[in-house]
C-alpha cells in the first residue's frame, strides 16, 4: 500500500540533535483523514484511496458534497484528494487514517501550492541579472535583453524564458526525511521545507524516490 | 510564538529553565567539546552584546578581546553543547545591542558594572511591577490634571473674534 496523507503545513523551525547539530524542520498538521472512496480497477479503472481533511461546516456545503461524505458517515471536508495505489487495498470507505502510518516510513513527498508571486519580471522570476546600473543603460535596468537572434530565424524559440506568472503553482518536493511522527498531536516532522504559506494544504505520500 | 502547535514541538527541544543573563553581563559560556570520543568543557568568557529570536531559535552573542583582536562567537540558547552560562558581573547599559564596543578599543571597551542590590529573578520583577505601578499612576495624575484644567473653561485667547463671540464657532464670528 502507497502510505498517503493529507495535512496542513503549520510553520518552520528548528531542533537540536543530541550532539548539539540543528535540523532544520516543517511541522505538518497531518491528518487524521477520513477515507471518503476507494476507487477500484473495475469500477474506475485504477486504484486508489480518496482522503479528506478537515471539516467544513454543513452550510456551506454543497448538496453533493454533503451527500458524498454522508455515504461513509462523515462531516463535508475542506480539503479532498486521492493517493494513488498500485493495487488493491485492504482499506474500507470511512476508516480514519492517521500519522502513524508514517510511523515506520523514513522518507515522504509533499506536495503543495507554492506561494504566489503574480505576474513577475525575468529577474524574480529566471534569476536574470538584467542590465547595467549605469555605462548609458536607460529604464531597462531589470530587463531580460535579447529573447533570441534576429533575421534568420526571424522568430523567438519556444521555451524562452520570460515575465509571466511566478508561484501559486502545485509543487512536489521529493525525498524529505521524516524528522518525528507525534501520533498524540497528528503532527508530522520533516527534514527541510516544504511549498505553500503556512496554514496551507498539502499532500504527504511515502517516496517514490529510488 | 504564534502558534499553539509550533510551541508544542519547540519545546521538545528547549531547555527547561535558561540561566539568566542580561545584555552587557559579562559570562562564562560553558562549552561542550568532543575530542576524539573524550567530552570536555571550554569556557568562552566575554561580554554579551546581543540577544535575538525567540523560542528554540534564540541566540546570543558573546564578545571577548584574545590578544589584541576581538573575538564574537554566537551561541544557540538551546542547544545541549551549552553546560552552563555563568554571570561574572554585570554591566551597565542603555541599549539592547551593543554593537558600539566593537568601535572601541583599550579601556573604553569596559563598563560601569551594575549593582544588583535584588538577590533573586523574583525580586527583579516585583521591582519592575512596582516602578510600573509608579509610572502608571503618574500618567493618571498627569491625564487628570488636564482634565481638571479644561474643566476650569479654555484659556482666554487674544484673538480679536474669540473674545467678542465667545463660544461660537468661527464661521459664526464672521457672518
Amino acid at each position: 500500500m502507497n502510505v498517503g496523507l493529507l495535512g496542513r503545513k503549520v510553520g518552520m523551525t528548528q531542533l537540536f540533535q543530541e550532539d548539539g547539530t540543528v535540523v532544520p524542520v516543517t511541522v505538518i498538521e497531518c491528518g487524521p483523514c477520513t477515507v471518503l472512496q476507494v476507487r477500484t480497477a473495475e469500477r474506475d479503472g485504477y486504484h486508489a484511496l480518496q482522503l479528506g481533511f478537515a471539516d467544513k461546516k454543513r452550510k456551506n456545503a454543497s448538496q453533493a458534497e454533503r451527500g458524498h461524505a454522508k455515504k461513509v458517515d462523515a462531516e463535508p471536508k475542506r480539503f479532498i484528494r486521492e493517493i494513488r495505489q498500485d493495487g488493491p487495498v485492504d482499506v474500507s470507505e470511512g476508516t480514519t487514517l492517521k500519522v502513524d502510518v508514517f510511523a515506520d516510513i523514513p522518507r515522504v513527498d509533499v506536495i503543495g501550492t507554492s506561494k504566489g508571486r503574480g505576474y513577475t519580471g525575468v529577474v524574480k522570476r529566471h534569476g536574470f541579472r538584467g542590465l547595467r546600473a549605469t555605462h548609458g543603460v536607460q529604464r531597462m535596468h531589470r530587463h531580460p535583453g535579447s529573447s533570441g537572434p534576429s533575421a534568420d530565424p526571424a522568430r523567438v524559440f519556444k521555451g524562452v524564458r520570460k515575465p509571466g506568472q511566478y508561484g501559486n503553482a502545485r509543487i512536489t518536493v521529493r525525498n524529505l526525511k521524516v524528522v518525528r511522527v507525534d501520533a498524540e498531536n497528528n503532527l508530522l516532522l520533516v527534514r527541510g521545507a516544504v511549498p505553500g504559506h503556512n496554514g496551507g494544504f498539502v499532500i504527504v505520500r511515502q517516496t517514490n524516490a529510488v | 510564538m504564534q502558534n499553539a502547535l509550533m510551541e508544542l514541538v519547540e519545546k521538545t527541544s528547549m531547555r527547561e529553565s535558561v540561566p539568566h543573563f542580561e545584555i552587557g553581563d559579562t559570562v562564562d559560556v560553558h562549552v561542550r567539546i568532543l575530542e576524539g570520543d573524550k567530552e570536555r568543557i571550554q569556557i568562552f568568557n566575554g561580554v554579551v552584546i546581543a540577544r535575538s529570536g525567540a523560542g528554540v531559535r534564540e541566540v546570543f552573542t558573546v564578545r571577548r578581546i584574545v590578544a589584541g583582536e576581538g573575538v564574537e562567537r554566537t551561541f544557540p540558547v538551546h542547544s545541549p553543547r551549552i553546560a552552563d552560562i555563568a554571570v561574572k558581573r554585570s554591566g551597565k547599559v542603555r541599549r539592547a545591542k551593543l554593537y558600539y564596543l566593537r568601535d572601541r578599543v583599550g579601556k573604553a571597551v569596559r563598563l560601569k558594572e551594575r549593582v544588583r542590590g535584588k538577590a533573586t529573578e523574583a525580586e527583579a520583577a516585583a521591582v519592575r511591577t512596582q516602578k510600573r505601578e509608579a509610572r502608571k499612576a503618574k500618567k493618571a495624575a498627569k491625564i487628570e490634571a488636564r482634565a481638571q484644567r479644561a474643566a476650569e473653561g479654555p484659556k482666554p485667547r487674544a484673538k480679536k473674534g474669540a473674545s467678542e463671540n465667545g463660544e461660537s464657532s468661527p464661521e459664526g464670528g464672521e457672518s
